[in-house]
């Protein structure tokens, strides 16, 4: 699966090269849409495909403008490391802070309502600094980035089911 | 003009916020074998009708603390409202062991009131207490709670915490992904609530200082959370805090010249100590998992928190002082324990218990000494447990329906009631000292 779509990547890459190195512009963008579709088969998240409008962004340039929509990153219960799936997409975060010394985030941990309350602050403190240490030894500046833990204060969805804790076990990316 | 249409409207929903938010007690589970009183509606010596009838306050407070069971009026054989019109046996046949009367006077054009009360053991045939009281026609109420304690005291032995009153925290939707969050103090039963602080951002973990007069809580009113002392009477505050990080848990030593809080300034949160005179900070803990949710023990010479530097939340105790590998774990028997704090007695331990993996959260006393545990709630997202000033109860937060309520149950398990809210949720009951 995963290959098969580095193929699909590859080969759209090689066609936008093409047409670029043929300077004709008119058509690079059309094709530049289809290697977004495929490549997004598999991460699930819709794109707006702003910013494609300078019709030369590389394959990476796309990925991480597609990566850094994504700004709510959830978690299992009673754990405090992201998921594996995320690192990725956490990287370019860390990458884009790195590249733009400017840029002030702020990490807003969560928990679900399950346990107490101070340990669920705890517990979305501990969540958020997970995401702040990768995004340090991915080159970025502690001094870019604030952590607030909101605990099992601000659900993202109200109820007792595990839909709802699902939703509210998470770390927001917040631009300052 | 328009300023002055939303200034009424404004208005109005303050009025029907005061009249819908009042929490009203459900008694949940009684007791078996409750004592008979016989409570007299009180006579109005004066004429005209007051705004609360104290005879059906003493009756409500009685019957939610699950002791009694009070006779209805309409079975009295007699009104009596002072001690020549008893009759021991109008009582007696009534299987009552127990009988309160009164009467209230007010003098016209005033706005005080007094009211004599007289309270009597029917199978002794002797009156066991009685004063008059006096205060304002807005105190009825009070006076009410008064009368109550001093019956409570009478027959059980433990004073009564009738006049205790709660602070808790209310968190109401105000549109998407909007809540208002309110800290508001109410009587014991959930009468008469005023909001004391509200704001869009989060408030949590409210204290009542031991003095009865002022409150420390946490707020993220300046988008970080942060202590705060507010006094209750004036609304005058202050922020006592603003470390890196996590500021949280403030709870006031026995003595009320010290806070213990939570500060994840150096890394991960541990317990700190701070005098409020001096303003002198003292690390308690320093571990690099999760230390939080500090208690004092009765003498205020240990705090007690929770720590989950073995993996899961566990009680631990440290004297006050000690080196922070010094601790004493306190807790072992189950899958999480958190949130404990100690009845006056030193032994017996509240605390929140998860007993497996099972995602169960319920209101547990252990014994340190036989290590016998008492579970005393039946609901599964139980948490924040607060102690009535008299040690008899316990008040909680849970869900019911969906929604945050108040559950309080005494610390044998045999009586509970409940404090459900009419709106938003209502946590973290905080229950005071005994107020004068």
């Amino acid at each position: 699966m995963r290959i098969q779509l580095n193929k699909y990547i590859r080969a759209g890459f090689l066609l936008v090269s093409l047409f670029a190195l043929g300077a004709c512009s008119s058509t690079s963008e059309m094709e530049e849409e289809s290697a977004i579709e495929s490549s997004s088969s598999s991460s699930g998240s819709a794109s707006t495909g702003s910013g494609s409008s300078s019709g030369q962004l590389t394959q990476e340039q796309i990925r991480a403008q597609r990566a850094l929509q994504q700004t709510v990153f959830y978690f299992d219960f009673d754990v405090a490391e992201f998921k594996p799936g995320d690192r990725e997409t956490l990287t370019f975060h860390a990458r884009d802070l790195a590249a733009n010394s400017s840029k002030r985030i702020r990490l807003e941990g969560h928990a679900d309502e399950r346990g107490t309350r101070e340990y669920n602050l705890a517990l979305g403190e501990r969540r958020a600094n997970g995401i702040l240490n990768y995004f340090i030894v991915n080159g970025a500046a502690r001094s870019q980035i604030e952590v607030v833990s909101y605990g099992e204060e601000r659900p993202e969805q109200t109820g007792q089911s595990d839909q709802a804790y699902s939703r509210n076990r998470r770390v927001e990316i917040v631009a300052q | 003009m328009s300023s002055r249409y939303l200034f009424i409207i404004g208005l109005i929903s303050i009025l029907h916020f005061n009249v819908e938010a009042e929490l009203s007690i459900q008694i949940t589970q009684g007791i078996d074998d409750p004592i008979p009183i016989a409570v007299v509606p009180f006579s109005i010596e004066t004429g005209g009708i007051f705004s609360e009838d104290i005879a059906e306050i003493v009756k409500n407070d009685l019957e939610q603390v699950g002791e009694f069971r009070a006779l209805s009026r309409s079975n009295m054989l007699s009104l009596p409202t002072e001690e020549r019109e008893v009759f021991y046996r109008d009582w007696r046949i009534l299987a009552q062991d127990y009988l309160l009367i009164g009467r209230i006077n007010q003098q016209s054009g005033s706005q005080l009131v007094q009211v004599q009360y007289e309270f009597f053991d029917i199978n002794r045939e002797i009156k066991l207490a009685g004063e008059v009281l006096t205060g304002s026609v807005t105190q009825l109420r009070d006076i009410g709670h008064t009368i109550s304690n001093v019956i409570f005291e009478q027959v059980t032995g433990i004073p009564g915490a009738f006049t205790s009153q709660l602070l808790y925290i209310v968190s109401e939707s105000a549109g998407p992904q909007t809540s208002l969050f309110r800290l508001e103090k109410a009587d014991y039963d959930g009468a008469r609530p005023q909001v004391l602080l509200e704001s869009g951002e989060p408030i949590m973990s409210p204290s009542w200082a031991p003095n009865g007069q002022d409150v420390a809580y946490v707020s993220f009113e300046t988008g970080l959370p942060r202590i705060y002392i507010q006094n209750i009477a004036s609304g005058q505050r202050r922020q006592i805090t603003n470390y890196p990080n996590i500021n949280s848990s403030p709870v006031w030593s026995p003595d009320g010249t010290k806070l213990a809080m939570v500060l994840s300034k150096d890394g991960s949160p541990d317990i700190y100590v701070q005098d409020l005179n001096s303003n002198q900070l003292m690390r308690v803990t320093d571990h690099p998992g999760i230390d939080t949710e500090p208690s004092w023990t009765p003498d205020g010479r240990n705090i007690v928190f929770m720590s989950d530097r073995t993996g899961q939340p566990q009680i631990y105790q440290i004297a006050l002082g000690a080196n922070s590998y010094d601790i004493e774990r306190l807790t072992y028997d189950c899958f999480q324990c958190a949130k404990a704090q100690f009845l006056p007695d030193g032994v017996n331990l509240v605390h929140v218990r998860r007993e497996t993996r099972q995602a169960l959260y319920q209101i547990a006393i252990l014994n340190i000494e036989t290590l016998r545990v008492i579970t005393l709630s039946s609901t599964s997202l139980d948490e924040s447990p607060s102690l009535a000033p008299n040690g008899s109860m316990i008040i909680y937060g849970t869900k019911f329906n969906g929604k945050g309520v108040l559950d309080a149950v005494s610390i044998d398990g045999r009586v509970k009631f409940r404090l459900p809210s009419t709106q938003g949720d209502v946590r973290e009951p905080s229950w005071s000292p005994f107020l004068n």
